[in-house]
Formats: C-alpha cells, structure tokens, sequence
C-alpha cells in the first residue's frame, strides 16, 4: 500500500509540467491555431525558468520569466500564421528549432548548477484523509496548480460564457464574427495564454521535477504534449488523462528498469515516448472503429463518445475578418 | 533602367532576412559577451579556411543535399514528413545490419549492398508513416514523430544491446567497421568524390522528376488539392506512397553515408538532426529544386563552421541552429509582409 501511494504520488507530480504545457496547447488549438513550437518553447523556457530564478533567487520571478518567454514565442506562432498568414505549422516548427538551439546557446552558463527548487506544501486537515490525503495533498503548490488548471479549463470550456465563444472561434469562426467577436484578437489572447501555460511548464521541469538545467533537458516532452492533445480530443479531462498515462507509463519504466530484465537499462527511459504515441495511433485508427462495431450498439455509442473527438473544425485554417 | 532596378530591389529583398538573421547573432553575441566580428571570420574559416575544413563542409554538404531532394518530394506532395529523422537513422541501422553481415567482404561488394539495403530500410520506415496516414487516419506530424522515437529507441537498444561492443555497450556505438566497407576518400580528407557525383545525381533526377514527368505533376496536383486530383482520376494513394517512399530511401541514403563515410559504425544520434535541417532548407527553397544545392552548401558551412567556434573560440556550437532557425523564420515572415503590402 505504501508503494502504491508513493508510485501514484510520483505519476501527479512529474505529470505537472505535461500537464501545464498539452493544456496550453488545447487553449491554442481550441482556438484554432496549431502551435507546433511546444518542443522548443519548452527547453527555453525551462532554461529561462531555471537561469532568472538561479540569479534573483526567487522562484516567482522564475516562472514568470517562463511564461513571458512562453508567450513571446507563441506570440510570433500568432504574428505569423494570424496576421501573415503563413503556414502554422511551418512557423511553429521552425520556431520549435530556433528556440531549441537558443536555449542550449544562452543556457551554457547554468548546466548542471545546483538551483533553487520548489518546496513540498503539505495541505493541513487535507493530508489526513486516508489514502486520498498522501496521494494528493502532501505535494507541492505546482502540483496542486495542475490540478486547478484541469478542473478551471473544463469549466472554462463548458460552463462560461467565454468558454463557449472560445470553443467558437475553433469550430465556425465565421459564426462567431457574424455574433460580433473578434476572431482574430480572441485568437491572440488565446494563443498568448497557451503559450505562457506551455512556458510556465517549462520552468515546471527546470525547478519542479528535473531541478536545474542541462542542455536539452526537455527533450521530447514537447512533442508528447502535442501528441496528449490529439489524444484527449482537445477535451481538458481526457487531455490531462492522458499526461497521466504517459507519467505512469514513465514510471512503468523506471519499475522495470530494476527488475533485471534482458534489455538494456538505457532503452527504458526512452520507451514511454512511442508507447504513448502507438497509444494515439491505435485509438485515432480506423481498425479501432472496426473493432468497435462487434459492440452492442449502446456500449459503442458510449465508447465512441469517450474514445474519439473531432478536432476544432476551423484547426490550422486562416480566417479572413473583413 | 527598370530592369536593373528591379534586380537590384530583389536582390535586397531576399539579403534584407540574412542581415535581420546577423543582425540577431550579432545581439545574441554582444549579450553573451562574445566579439561578433571574429565570430563571423571564424564561422568563415572554419567552414572554408582549409582544404580539410572544406572537406568536412561537403561531406555535410552530401547529406543536406540529398536529404532535403528527398523532403521536396513529399513537401510537394503537401505532406510534412518529419519522421525524416527517424528515416535516416534507420537507413543507418540497416546500413549497420548489412555490415555485419558482411564483415569480411571487400569493399567493392559490400559498399554498394550497404547502400542499397539503408536505402530499403529508409523507404520501409517511411513508407510506414504513409500507411498510417492513408489507411489509418493518422496525421503524418505524429506518425512520423512517433517512428522517431521507436527509430531512436531501438537505435540505443541495438548499440548497448545485440550490437554491443565486445568489451561492453557504451555511448560511443557499435564496434568501428574494417576498413574494407570505409566508403573511400579522397587522401587525409574526410570527403568522398563519389558522395558528391552521388549527391548531384539524386539532385538532377529529382530536379528533372518534378519538371519533366508525369509523376512530378501528378505529385504537384495531390500536393494543391487532393480531392480535386482524386475526382479528377489522380491515383492519390500509390502517388503518395511512391513520394514517401522516395523521400525515405533518400534519407536511408544519407544513413548509409553517415556510417560508412562520418562515424564508421553506429551510433546513438547517428541522424545528427540533418533530416530537420533538410526540412528547413526545402522551406527557404520556396519549393525550388534549383535552390537546394547552394542553400545545402551554406547550411553545411554553418554547422562545420559554429563547430569551430566551440573549439576556438569557446562559443556554444548552438549558435549555428539559431542563425540557420532564424534565417528560415525571417524569410518566411517577409513573404507575408510583402504579401500584405501588395494586398493593400
């Protein structure tokens, strides 16, 4: 029992920076706009994180650093594909590039630095509760952050006015124009707050799971959390089910790292990045709808509904406001 | 008159994103405290300077070359095939497998079955990014991105597993093939002549493929719009199999080269990100064959150049990535200012 609390303690905590940045994502994207530079915007903002919170001392300004980074370079993702109309995901992909290379460039001077960190926060009365306590409220104030954020994006989106007028601008922009909204400033707000989200998961990693800076500490986290978005049908919910999916099957992996096994100790660390995204290829297929057609007609409706969402029907498109 | 002018005014027009792209090194140097002028020489003659630094630039010059003829094949297929990386590292793993096979061949067998066998190996992996995309469903960002990761995962297990050194797996590869299956050089260099002729073949064909053949057109016609070409009796699933294919066996390609010219075995990061430079290079191209060459040339003085300054100078060879990142990114972002400008 002990280990099994420690074991799920651990998947909540290292899932929070995943959980911060495949959200911001779901922000963006919800709002139309593919920002495919999470990879990059991640190590720089983790190393940006890390180097103002290293030389100010202060946690605080750390990750507002992170998510001003995060935000600067969505900016550009926005200035792009919103105002120029280039292709998203070619900015993206080469600001994911640029901002990779960057961090590595300006970050030699904090590899490796021992650095401030974040404190665990145990919840008084809270922690007291039997098994649900240790498991949730013995952690720390990033923690307890992503789980707020789960449950105030699900209801942003579902239960606000505004929620509903984002999830507009995703699906029929035209739509929510002819109602009066400005398409394009929502997309921008929108895609600026994602972006400080995916910044403020950078910094999550550098001073909250990984602690301190090395070059491409980060790496292949960004493109995983791109992956959960697909995953979760850009639904908060299923979206932070699946962080948590890729946090326990990283923890599968350091389990059986240690059982003596007849594979290489090295390959491990690296195997919850094609699960996950094999995970994605096998639910987003056909052959799962084939599978489910055995179904009795109820349960499939019901599967379907859980399984499989659509993507944002405006997702990667230019709008013309005239 | 005017015909000078014009030429004069796009010749600006396409310098102005490499002086903004100087312009932010020079920025990012002065803030890192590092003295941009001898920055930029040392870029220079470490990527030119010496007959052996020039060698070194055309042997990167062979893999962005081929790699990125490779990417304008599917780019004009209107497919983003990232999973180029995990292409070319499997292309080195096959390579790799077809050496051990034939470890006590001489060169003038082995080499050229290395070569082919990486190039099936490049197109297969590819080709699996192409099923996924056609008859799953599945975006080919993620598919390609996701054989990456199985590509770099089952690299790491052949080296410090199966494949592993005699005296124990480490981060350095595979045991150094003999020197029989060594694609031959030119002497005290690193370059190999038949690289290039090879590089400038795959250069040509793709050029001619995409002007002058059916399959070029059609290739064109899936790439604007794909249910227009398919109502209009395109078949738009072999094609987009046969673009993947292609792009893949280039990449395959390039995996061999990487072994058997660079490392002489295999090892973990054996892509060296030259499938995503390739992709950065066909997007400055505009999609132009004609382009790739000169702008392969300059990517690969680049990166052999900011490895130079790692060494000399003691400035993070990072500094490459950026200028090359923001280089792409500022011309891309001219296009649609320009674009705007016009409009109004």
């Amino acid at each position: 029992m002990e280990f099994f609390i420690a074991i799920l303690a651990s998947i909540l905590s290292d899932s929070a920076p995943i959980i911060f940045a495949s959200l911001g994502e779901t922000l963006n994207e919800r709002g139309g706009v593919i920002n495919l530079s999470v990879e990059g915007t991640m190590l720089l903002s983790a190393m940006a994180g890390f180097a103002v919170a290293f030389t100010t001392e202060s946690l605080v300004l750390g990750f507002l650093a992170a998510m001003i980074v995060g935000a600067i370079v969505a900016s550009l993702v926005a200035f792009g594909s919103i105002t120029l109309k280039r292709d998203q995901v070619a900015v993206g992909f080469i600001l994911t590039l640029v901002a990779g290379d960057l961090s590595s460039f300006l970050g030699v001077p904090f590899v490796r630095v021992p650095g401030p960190q974040i404190e665990s926060l145990p919840i008084p009365f809270l922690r007291d509760i039997p098994f649900i306590g240790p498991v949730f409220f013995e952690r720390d104030i990033i923690t307890y952050l992503s789980f707020a954020l789960i449950i105030g994006m699900w209801l942003w989106f579902y239960k606000t006015q505004p929620g509903l007028q984002l999830r507009g601008i995703g699906e029929r922009p035209e739509a929510s124009f002819a109602r009066g909204g400005n398409v394009k400033l929502m997309r921008y707000i929108y895609i600026l707050l994602g972006g400080a989200l995916i910044g403020f998961a950078g910094a999550a990693f550098s001073l909250h799971v990984k602690l301190g800076w090395s070059h491409r500490a980060t790496a292949g986290f960004g493109w995983i959390a791109l992956a959960i978005v697909i995953f979760g049908g850009w639904d908060p919910l299923k979206v932070a089910f699946g962080a948590y999916l890729f946090g326990a099957l990283r923890a599968s992996a350091t389990t059986l790292q240690s059982s003596g096994l007849e594979v290489p100790v090295q390959v491990f660390p690296l195997l919850p990045f094609p699960l996950m995204i094999l995970t994605l290829v096998i639910f987003n297929s056909r052959g799962l709808d084939r599978v489910l057609n055995y179904l009795p007609l109820g349960a499939r409706r019901a599967l379907t509904r859980l399984l499989r969402s659509n993507p944002p029907a405006a997702l990667g498109t230019h709008f013309e406001q005239e | 008159m005017t015909g000078s002018r014009n030429f004069l005014s796009r010749l600006s027009l396409s310098l102005a994103p490499l002086l903004v792209a100087l312009l932010i090194a020079i920025l990012l140097l002065v803030a890192t405290g590092a003295p941009p002028l001898d920055t930029f020489a040392k870029l220079f003659t470490g990527s030119f300077g010496t007959s052996s630094k020039q060698a070194d630039t055309f042997v990167v010059w062979v893999s962005l070359a081929i790699v990125s003829a490779g990417l304008l094949i599917t780019f004009t297929a209107g497919q983003w095939n990232i999973g180029v990386e995990g292409q070319i590292m499997v292309g080195s793993i096959f390579a790799t497998w077809a050496a051990r096979g034939m470890w006590e061949q001489s060169g003038i067998v082995g080499i050229p079955v290395i070569i082919l066998w990486a190039m099936v190996g490049g197109a297969l992996w590819a080709l699996l990014v192409a099923v996924l995309k056609i008859y799953g469903k599945v975006n080919e960002i993620f598919g390609g991105l996701g054989f990456n990761f199985i590509a770099t995962a089952f690299n790491i297990y052949l080296i410090f597993g199966p494949w592993k050194q005699k005296t124990g797996g480490t981060l350095s590869g595979t045991e150094i093939f003999p020197e029989a299956l060594w694609m031959p050089t030119l002497p005290e260099l690193r370059v190999s002549p038949i690289a290039i002729i090879i590089a400038l073949f795959v250069l040509v064909v793709i050029y001619l493929s995409l002007r002058g053949t059916l399959w070029g057109l059609q290739l064109k016609a899936i790439g604007k719009n794909i249910r227009a070409a398919f109502v209009l009796g395109v078949p738009t699933n072999p094609l987009m199999l046969s673009a993947y294919a292609v792009c893949g066996a280039c990449a395959g390609l390039v995996g061999a080269f990487l072994v058997i010219i660079v490392h002489h075995r295999l090892i973990p990061s054996i892509s060296s990100g030259y499938g995503f430079l390739g992709i950065l290079i066909v997007l400055l191209s505009s999609f132009n064959a004609l382009w790739l060459a000169p702008l392969a040339l300059f990517f690969a003085a680049v990166s052999i150049g900011s490895t130079a300054l790692q060494l000399e100078l003691n400035i993070d060879s990072s500094l490459g990535g950026v200028l090359q990142g923001v280089l792409v990114l500022v011309v891309l972002l001219m296009q649609g200012i320009k674009e705007k400008v016009i409009s109004k």
